[in-house]
């Protein structure tokens, strides 16, 4: 720390010279290229839409905003209240039936680049509402990127939740698990989508779990 | 509540104006309870709040059950609550199932004292299948908090309420086919896709 | 209210224009839909839309059994779940006929009170925002986290505890819970205090919110509305006082009342029922007796843990009542209590078997929205605003 201030008190007098001056450029200068500092600002400035739809709504966004769980220092204090204004929606609650054509032309009405939280287990796959008043995830009839489940989620979850929303909009969608477990061979999911083929190594192991139980 | 020879007070004094409307009356788990025939509905309710000495003024609730496969089918339920006495009582119209498509477990189409066939000026007074739905007279004029709670009955069960200034759907979409709260009608949602059966749902 | 500015024509003034507010806006508390027809700032007509949040709860309760249905009917009404908790329990002990020890009476009292400052605190954090009072919501949320901690303590969960079953409580407060409890109820009366200090005198609170959205008592009383709304029209009903459920007899505690039945004294009337709240959360801390907290009818109840080592009967019990389920006798009954916004009355039509045949809820913003109509025509869209943060809708509810 006292060795940067007297680097720096060099500096302005104009004393750097050669090696040393290059080393004080590398310390100060962050080097990156556009996407990324693109996705860094995206994810540190996001927009939420005030969106409520059940019970999940007082736990975000009303909750989340509040002092306690802040959602301001992870930049997205700016709550707007205009779809054309948001750039993520998140789906706080129950979609009925009669509510979906209204979400969906909200997520159209979003710019992109626009992002979709499913908060709770009732967006996401339905819920505990196993009936025909509820549309069994908003998967259904909107693209969403990330899931929280809970009934309703605490709002830290909610918030670590956004941070991998934040890890994924700065490209990073796994945040390196796979690599760190070495868990390669599993990812059909993410490969293709929810209807790509397996793995062969998934598929085997999918096998040998069928003739374990009998299925 | 009116305790059990209180009902009866009631239930006497109903037959003397009103001959034919009491039915039943049933006093359980400190409750009382007059089933009344559909056709005195009016009167009866009427009655009771503004009887000198009744004065039931308040509607609590006005909800719907389905006695499937018992006979009579509906029962609209009438919660009042006399306000001085703090004093509730339930007073039931039984309604029938009348038209032929419509569930009622093996019985031939009841003789049934409430609906008018054809009657107009109700909206959507057949069902989804072309049968005819129960009907009954509206009690919003004498207890305007029936709006939305009628209007909730027709909407999950299919009764009519004659005279109802705008009996549409509330609840579901307007474009809903069937009534989802009768018994006979399934919960619906989906299957729940485990690893095992997740190839057969895709 | 519909003057013609100086200078405007007739035809300007006249035209009246339908206007399609919400589901989605920032003020319509949940997903309300208002058909408005306006003439120029004035309300001509209001037709809600409603339905857009519609659950199918009493249809799905058909399908579970007794206990299962518990945490579905909470999830109505979503800020006052301990109320249509203990709605569904109170009905379903009534029609066994089970009666629940004192200590669980005491406790489901604690729990309800503080329930209903949690609702009153999101009511005026929320309603306050779309006023424009924006601090207010820090302020209310701050106090309804401490709240949420509470049942956390207790329950396991900060919304949707699911603590109240058929009989009782479904567990003994842990320790600490009354230190943190009392804590709390030393604290929320300045709390209270100091939220009236903002927004009580405040001049735009006040112009904005007296005399505004005034209904007569005899027309909400022809609309059914209950609750808050008719109390400060002057009507002094409360379920607490007028039934006696629960600890409530034992309580010593006052209903505030309005005098006019606008927006403002539906204000004061909430704001006074928290602090009347904090006390009955006090006296029930001081009254609470020793003992069990959830009945001993082994029929209705769980067994006790411990026991299923020791006892094969407690094991028989147990298995019977966690698959089937108890069987409740044929009967109906309709059993209601005073929620926060009003009547909250439960129907519950059984029929002998493990599922009920019909549960309905009487749900008191479904009725109370009614008077919705009459609060705002003839009065400017800001002041419809107004009258639908004081009505404390909870679309939950309203839809099922």
């Amino acid at each position: 720390m006292r060795q940067r201030q007297l680097s720096a008190r060099d500096m302005l007098r104009g004393d750097l010279e050669g090696e040393e001056l290059e080393r004080y450029v590398e310390e100060r200068v962050v080097m990156t290229n556009f996407e990324k500092l693109l996705g860094w600002a995206r994810s540190n400035s996001i927009f939420p839409l005030t969106f409520g739809l059940a019970c999940c709504a007082i736990e975000a966004p009303i909750s989340l905003v509040t002092a306690r769980y802040d959602l301001a220092r992870f930049g997205a204090e700016a709550l707007r209240a205009s779809p054309r204004q948001a750039d993520m929606i998140i789906l706080s609650g129950r979609v009925s039936i009669k509510m979906a054509p209204v979400v969906r032309r909200l997520y159209d009405q979003m710019l992109e680049p626009k992002w979709a939280i499913s908060m709770g287990a009732c967006s996401s796959s339905g819920g505990m509402f196993a009936n025909y008043a509820v549309v069994q995830g908003a998967d259904k009839f909107m693209p969403i990127d990330l899931h929280i489940p809970g009934c309703p989620p605490r709002p830290e979850a909610v918030l670590y939740g956004f941070t991998k929303l934040q890890r994924k909009i700065q490209g990073n969608p796994d945040q390196g698990w796979r690599t760190r477990y070495d868990a390669h061979g599993s990812e059909e999911w993410a490969r293709g989508g929810p209807r790509s083929e397996p793995s062969a190594e998934a598929t085997d192991a999918y096998q040998r779990a069928r003739e374990l139980i009998g299925a | 509540m009116p305790d059990a020879p209180g009902l009866e007070l009631i239930r006497g004094q109903i037959e003397q104006e009103h001959p034919g409307a009491a039915l039943d009356s049933g006093f359980e788990h400190g409750r009382a309870s007059l089933s009344i025939d559909p056709a005195h509905v009016l009167a009866v309710l009427g009655w009771l709040r503004d009887a000198p000495g009744q004065g039931y003024a308040f509607l609590s609730s006005l909800h719907v059950a389905d006695y499937l496969p018992a006979q009579p089918r509906f029962a609209v339920h009438y919660e009042l609550l006399n306000r001085d006495r703090v004093e509730r009582i339930r007073v039931k119209a039984l309604l029938e199932d009348v038209s032929p498509a419509g569930g009622a477990v093996g019985g031939p189409a009841p003789e049934d004292a409430s609906a008018t066939a054809g009657s107009g000026g109700s909206p959507a007074a057949t069902g989804p299948a072309g049968g005819a739905l129960p009907e009954i007279d509206s009690c919003v004029s004498l207890f305007p908090t029936a709006e939305f709670q009628e209007r909730e009955a027709f909407d999950f069960f299919g009764i009519v309420f004659k005279g109802h200034p705008n009996l549409t759907r509330i609840l579901l979409p307007d474009d809903y086919v069937g009534w989802p709260q009768r018994r006979d009608f399934p919960v619906g949602g989906e299957p729940v896709t485990f690893t095992y059966n997740e190839r057969d749902y895709g | 209210m519909a003057e013609a500015a100086p200078g405007l024509t007739e035809d300007r003034t006249t035209e009246v224009m339908t206007v399609n507010i919400g589901p989605h806006h920032p003020a319509t508390h949940g997903v309300l839909r208002l058909v408005a027809d306006l003439e120029g700032e004035v309300v001509r007509d209001l037709r809600p839309v409603i339905g857009y949040v519609h659950t199918g709860i009493e249809k799905s309760c058909e399908d579970k059994s007794y206990w299962k249905v518990i945490p579905f009917v909470e999830r109505m009404d979503y800020v006052s779940y301990f109320f249509q908790m203990e709605a569904f329990c109170g009905a379903v002990e009534r029609l066994i006929e089970l009666e629940i020890p004192p200590r669980a009476k005491y406790l489901r009292t604690i729990f309800l009170e503080l329930n209903r400052i949690h609702s009153h605190l999101v009511w005026l954090g929320t309603t306050a925002l779309d006023l424009g009072a924006i601090s207010m919501l820090w302020y209310c949320f701050r106090d309804r986290d401490r709240i949420l901690d509470l049942f956390e303590m207790a329950a396991g969960q900060r919304m949707h505890t699911r603590y109240f079953q058929v009989g009782g409580v479904i567990e003994d407060i842990p320790l600490g819970f009354e230190a943190k409890l009392r804590e709390f109820v030393r604290d929320m009366p300045v709390r209270v205090g100091q939220y009236q200090a903002l927004l009580d005198r405040n001049e735009v609170f006040l112009s904005r919110t007296k005399g505004t959205g005034v209904v007569s008592r005899e027309r909400l009383l022809e609309l059914g509305v209950t609750g808050p709304l008719l109390r400060a029209a002057g009507e002094p009903w409360d379920l607490r006082k007028a039934f006696d459920y629960l600890a409530y007899p034992e309580m010593d505690f006052k209903i505030p009342v309005g005098t006019v039945g606008d927006n403002y004294d539906r204000y004061r009337v909430r704001v006074a029922e928290m602090v009347e709240s904090t006390r009955i959360v006090e006296q029930a801390l001081d009254g609470l007796p020793e003992g069990p907290f959830i009945a001993d009818d082994r029929k209705y109840v769980l067994p006790p843990r411990s026991e299923l080592s020791t006892s094969m009967e407690s094991l028989i019990h147990h298995f019977k009542l966690v698959t089937e389920g108890y069987r409740v006798g044929p009967g109906e009954i309709y059993y209601a209590i005073e929620s926060p916004r009003g009547e909250l009355g439960c129907f519950v039509l059984a029929d002998g078997s493990a599922k009920p045949a019909r549960v309905h809820f009487r749900d008191p913003s479904f009725v109370n929205l009614q008077a919705f109509r009459d609060m705002s025509v003839d009065g400017y869209v800001a002041d419809m605003i107004v009258s639908l943060g004081m009505l404390d809708p909870i679309l939950g509810g309203v839809d099922r």
